[in-house]
């Protein structure tokens, strides 16, 4: 392999002075003061949300409007800083939904505890708990950041389901029910 | 109104001496706190942000145009951040020396607001000068003596405060005005050796050198010494890179730690204040004073040439106050030994051969 001999120069001594360095300086920041500025002026202009933030933990229905929390309380159980609170109900036997059985009595999310980890969301069987594009909480006392069930759903809204599953359950339960066995 | 000008400009009636007084220090001080404006923008171009644009008042805030352009350049500012610094708790720590303590931010700014009156703005079409101390012939020698006497403010800052941050800061502070006060001297009287004669009343007079550079600059004369006078009025009014006795980021806050409110405000005017009156010297010495450009003494005739040749002179100040500030967020600050090496190694023998070379002219030249 050939060596390359590089060559090592000695400082000019314009280089010496610094000068020419500082004049370059100057130069580059110049340049940068003519740029526009990087910043967003907050409250006015909001940042735009990539897709997969994982903002606010939120409670969401599916499309038919179905709450699709059951109360399993896997959540409560794996988030690591316990933020999660989950008191579970009975659905009533005259509900339309009355075959899911449970649903949350209350659920509450403490904000203050929250760490954003999104282990609720890979945990949750029913993907009824999402992160979604909320990333701006305040309140002006502690029980003002606990969300409540109310506030989870209306954070949450509703999201695109890929499998109804409990109306795909009630769909195969009447089916065989009709068909006699 | 031409004769209460007159008066007001030039009569020694106690008064009018007052008067004037008062004025400087409203225009020196709103210079300061404009700066401070001037460098929070300027910073916040340099780093890709906008710089403060919230405040304003709704009184100003409900005149359209005017309002918002006033909000969007940050002018109303100031205003808050002195008021800031005004109705803030004052704290008087336990530990410091009292006496001192309360009297340093004084002299810190005192002698910055005194050096101001040798200082020559412009002239009248009658031919006096426009300045707040007429007549005096000792203009350099003064302001160099008395803003010189502001880093008295720094060292009784850093021993009064009885902490060993404050009073690092203080003993850099010190050390730097000496070092930078010969070769600063020195190039000073480089180029008072052009400008006077033997035989001149006035010669250290202020005036005598705006009046020198009608045709061309001193700053093309005497690059070298204008070079070596530059850095020593970064050095004395410890700005970026050489903010020795400040330094936050190995001292704390440098000599004022242990300062806050009003005490701290003061100090901060002062800082600006020697800016504004290194700039000025600058501008006298080397920039051509009111003159507005080399070989173009004055714009127009009359009052107006004089009333220009003012408004030129402030532009160039806050040109140089721009300059002072684009130094500060280029340039890393020095390390202390750097500090020393670049004032006692490089600027002071470049500044002994400079005057070494202009008298072995000046003797040759005959």
């Amino acid at each position: 392999m050939a060596i390359k001999v590089v060559e090592r120069r000695p400082l000019s001594l314009a280089e010496r002075t610094y000068l020419p360095q500082i004049l370059a300086g100057l130069k580059v920041t110049w340049d940068n003061m003519l740029r526009p500025p990087v910043t967003l002026q907050y409250p006015e202009e909001r940042p735009t949300i990539p897709n997969g933030y994982r903002g606010v933990p939120t409670l969401v229905r599916d499309p038919n409007g179905r709450e699709k929390c059951v109360s399993c309380q896997l959540c409560e159980f794996v988030c690591p800083p316990k933020a999660i609170r989950i008191t579970p109900g009975e659905i009533a036997p005259t509900a339309s939904n009355a075959h899911v059985e449970k649903a949350p009595q209350e659920f509450e999310i403490n904000m203050l505890r929250c760490i954003y980890c999104g282990l609720c969301q890979e945990v949750c069987p029913e993907e009824a708990i999402w992160l979604q594009s909320q990333y701006s909480m305040t309140g002006t006392n502690r029980e003002m950041m606990v969300n409540n069930k109310a506030k989870l759903y209306e954070l949450g809204g509703t999201l695109p389901d890929s499998h109804y599953k409990w109306d795909r359950k009630k769909a195969e339960a009447e089916r065989q029910s009709h068909s006699g066995h | 109104m031409e004769q209460l000008l007159n008066d007001f400009l030039l009569s020694k009636a106690w008064y009018f001496i007052a008067a004037r007084g008062l004025t400087a220090i409203v225009i020196l001080m709103s210079i300061a706190a404009y700066a401070v404006l001037l460098e929070r923008k300027a910073s916040a171009w340099i780093q890709g942000r906008v710089g403060p644009n919230r405040t304003n008042h709704p009184l100003i805030a409900w005149i359209p145009f005017v309002g918002t352009f006033l909000q969007k350049g940050g002018f109303i500012q100031p205003a808050a951040d002195g008021l800031k610094f005004l109705f803030k708790e004052d704290p008087l720590p336990g530990h410091v020396r009292k006496t001192t303590y309360i009297l340093a931010p004084i002299v810190a700014l005192a002698p910055a607001l005194l050096a101001i009156v040798m200082l020559p703005f412009g002239r009248l079409p009658t031919g006096e000068v426009i300045t707040l101390c007429p007549g005096a012939d000792i203009g350099v020698l003064f302001m160099f003596a008395i803003s010189s006497l502001g880093v008295y403010g720094i060292a009784l800052a850093g021993w009064s405060a009885n902490s060993k941050y404050p009073f690092l800061g203080a003993v850099r502070g010190s050390a730097q005005l000496i070092s930078y006060e010969l070769a600063m001297g020195l190039s000073v009287l480089t180029v008072f050796l052009a400008t006077a004669t033997p035989d001149q009343d006035n010669a250290l007079s202020l005036v005598s050198m705006v009046d020198a550079q009608k045709g061309v600059w001193n700053v093309f004369y005497h690059p070298v010494a204008a070079l070596v006078f530059l850095i020593c009025i970064f050095a004395e009014a410890n700005r970026h890179p050489f903010d020795m006795p400040e330094s936050e980021t190995d001292l704390v806050g440098g000599f004022h730690t242990e300062y806050g409110s009003f005490k701290f405000g003061l100090f901060f005017v002062a800082e600006y204040s020697h800016m504004i009156i290194g700039s000025s010297l600058f501008i006298v010495m080397f920039l051509g004073g009111w003159h507005f450009a080399p070989g173009v003494p004055t714009v127009g005739d009359g009052l107006i040439a004089s009333l220009f040749g003012v408004a030129w002179f402030f532009f160039k100040l806050c040109a140089f106050l721009f300059f002072f500030v684009w130094v500060r967020w280029t340039i890393p600050r020095f390390r202390y030994d750097q500090v020393m090496r670049i004032g006692w190694r490089v600027l002071l023998p470049v500044a002994v051969l400079n005057l070494l070379a202009y008298f072995l002219w000046y003797a040759v030249k005959g």
